[in-house]
């Protein structure tokens, strides 16, 4: 009983990872760079609700709202500012290393604002859970949710993508900008579009990751965004299924080897795997052959 | 004024000057061919009459407009469609959405439906495999898909970048004959090739580019038999 409780537990991080990963691997498949500053973004998301509803004691729903507007403000904001300026330039490098500074930026901006104390994170989900064979097994409220809004993200991502305009431009721009152009698609637009999405999707993924984890810091997106990076490349970046179930098997994993192996040893067993993964299948679980253009 | 002209175009290339003033221009109905050799300039003309690329100097008007400074992706909807070398299908997307993006400035579900019917019609083979993956293609099929894709736009004139290459004689023919058909149909096309006389043979008139500068221009004809050209790009 208790592994499957694990499980469940395991299933419910990796939601989160492969939300996060979602944003990774849509801002990478369309506008071809790593946004480094993901995980902050989600560190901004919980900031906010933690402000509107902890400080302000404002509405739960409010709060996640007010983070998934001002989430992907900041998403289209940061595009703009600080990637598109670089999107021609030379190398890929600079606004790679322009995407860390961001991270450096916003985590530091976090430290001057809400200092470097912990805050204590009340959860979005105030429902106590499900119990099943008497009591013994006993299911968190935030972990039914979380693994429920993951799979909603991913049938509407999926659905706007295959069944919208914007989502065929997004799948076209994604293989061939210049292409794309000359179809008539704003490439600008199109990219901004994805920023939105993703930072929106970082937001929910903060909301869902401080109530399962409630200790607020300015660098709690780190980790977790590496993790979920990860969980991109190991399905194959640029793939949507692919993060999903890259995030899932990247949770999983890590609950249980912290639970059956060891917890010191949790992080390196995921990235082991994953090193694993790479050097059999190169483009990761679900990804595609770059072909090189002539 | 004519449909399509050029004044004094300039584009460089990072530090290389692709393009140094050339001047031409296009009349609605008509075909016209640039030819010339690798690296003297077809391809660099084509994008920046499309927009993907900005001059240094120089003016595009196009039905009247000034559209020198046109971001790439407004020339479409005023009418200018481009089948891009090495035909830039989306691989990885199905035949039919292939011609969906063809048509993405074009909102009028039922203008859709006639105008795909009317693409099906000139190319059956698209219809065939409307559902398999544009990459399966062969390269006249991808080709084809190109044109159908551009002509999916409604467009008044079509730039053509390179059709024929990399395809058998046998596609090249009938790559050609397609093209002359569409132009019969009432839309202007402005072909870039490097099989010289293939160009000739269907274009009203050309233009020849040589790096970057228009060295001769005249009666597609003409030109077939004018000894320099003879000499330089039909090999005789």
């Amino acid at each position: 009983m208790s592994f499957l409780i694990y499980l469940i537990n395991g299933l419910s991080l990796g939601s989160i990872y492969a939300i996060i990963a979602l944003g990774y691997t849509m801002v990478y498949g369309i506008a071809k760079m790593l946004n480094f500053a993901h995980g902050d973004f989600i560190m901004v998301g919980c900031y906010v609700i933690f402000t509107i509803c902890s400080t302000l004691s404002g509405n739960t729903l409010v709060g996640i709202l007010a983070a998934i507007v001002l989430c992907t403000l900041l998403g289209i904001t940061t595009e703009k500012v600080a990637y598109k300026p670089l999107r021609g330039a030379a190398s890929p490098l600079a606004v790679l290393i322009t995407a860390i500074g961001v991270s450096y930026f916003l985590e530091n901006l976090a430290l001057l604002i809400f200092g470097a104390d912990i805050k204590s994170f009340s959860s979005v989900v105030s429902w106590s859970g499900l119990s099943f064979a008497g009591g013994e097994l006993k299911i968190q409220g935030v972990t039914i949710v979380t693994i429920l809004s993951s799979i909603v993200i991913l049938i509407v991502l999926q659905l706007f993508i295959h069944k919208t305009k914007e989502g065929q431009a997004m799948l076209a721009v994604a293989e061939d900008k210049g292409a794309a152009m000359l179809m008539g698609i704003n490439v600008n637009k199109t990219i901004t579009l994805t920023f939105a999405i993703g930072s929106a999707l970082a937001a929910v993924a903060g909301a869902l990751l401080c109530s399962a984890y409630p200790s607020l810091s300015p660098y709690l997106g780190a980790m977790p965004g590496i993790k979920a990076f990860v969980a991109a490349v190991f399905g194959g970046i640029g793939s949507i299924p692919g993060a999903m179930i890259g995030g899932l098997v990247l949770g999983i994993v890590e609950i249980l080897s912290r639970t059956y192996i060891s917890s010191q040893l949790a992080d390196a067993i995921v990235f082991g795997i994953l090193i694993v993964v790479l050097l059999v299948k190169p483009t990761g679980l679900l990804g595609k052959v770059i072909q090189e253009k002539v | 004024m004519s449909f399509l002209n050029v004044e004094n175009l300039s584009v460089n290339y990072g530090v290389i000057n692709a393009l140094k003033g050339i001047s031409f221009h296009v009349d609605k109905g008509e075909i016209v061919a640039l030819i010339g050799a690798n690296g003297a300039g077809k391809t660099t003309t084509l994008h920046t009459l499309s927009g993907l690329l900005k001059p240094e100097s120089g003016t595009i008007t196009y039905k009247d407009k000034n559209i020198t400074h046109l971001p790439g992706h407004k020339t479409v909807a005023l009418g200018m469609a481009q089948v891009p070398e090495g035909r830039r299908v989306f691989a990885d997307m199905t035949v039919l959405q292939n011609l969906k993006m063809g048509a993405y400035t074009r909102n009028d579900a039922d203008e859709f439906q006639s105008t795909l019917e009317m693409v099906y019609k000139r190319f059956p083979r698209l219809e065939e495999r409307k559902d398999q993956v544009a990459g399966t293609l062969s390269g006249g099929e991808q080709q084809m898909l190109a044109m159908g894709r551009a002509l999916m736009s409604h467009p008044d004139i079509i730039l053509m970048d390179e059709p024929s290459m990399g395809l058998s004689p046998i596609f090249v023919n009938e790559i050609f004959s397609i093209i002359e058909d569409v132009n019969k149909d009432g839309v202007t096309v402005l072909l870039v090739e490097q099989n010289a006389k293939k160009a000739l043979t269907i274009a009203d008139r050309a233009y020849v580019l040589e790096t970057g500068s228009i060295v001769k221009e005249g009666n597609a004809a003409d030109l077939l038999n004018d000894e320099s050209i003879k000499k330089a790009y039909l090999g005789e």
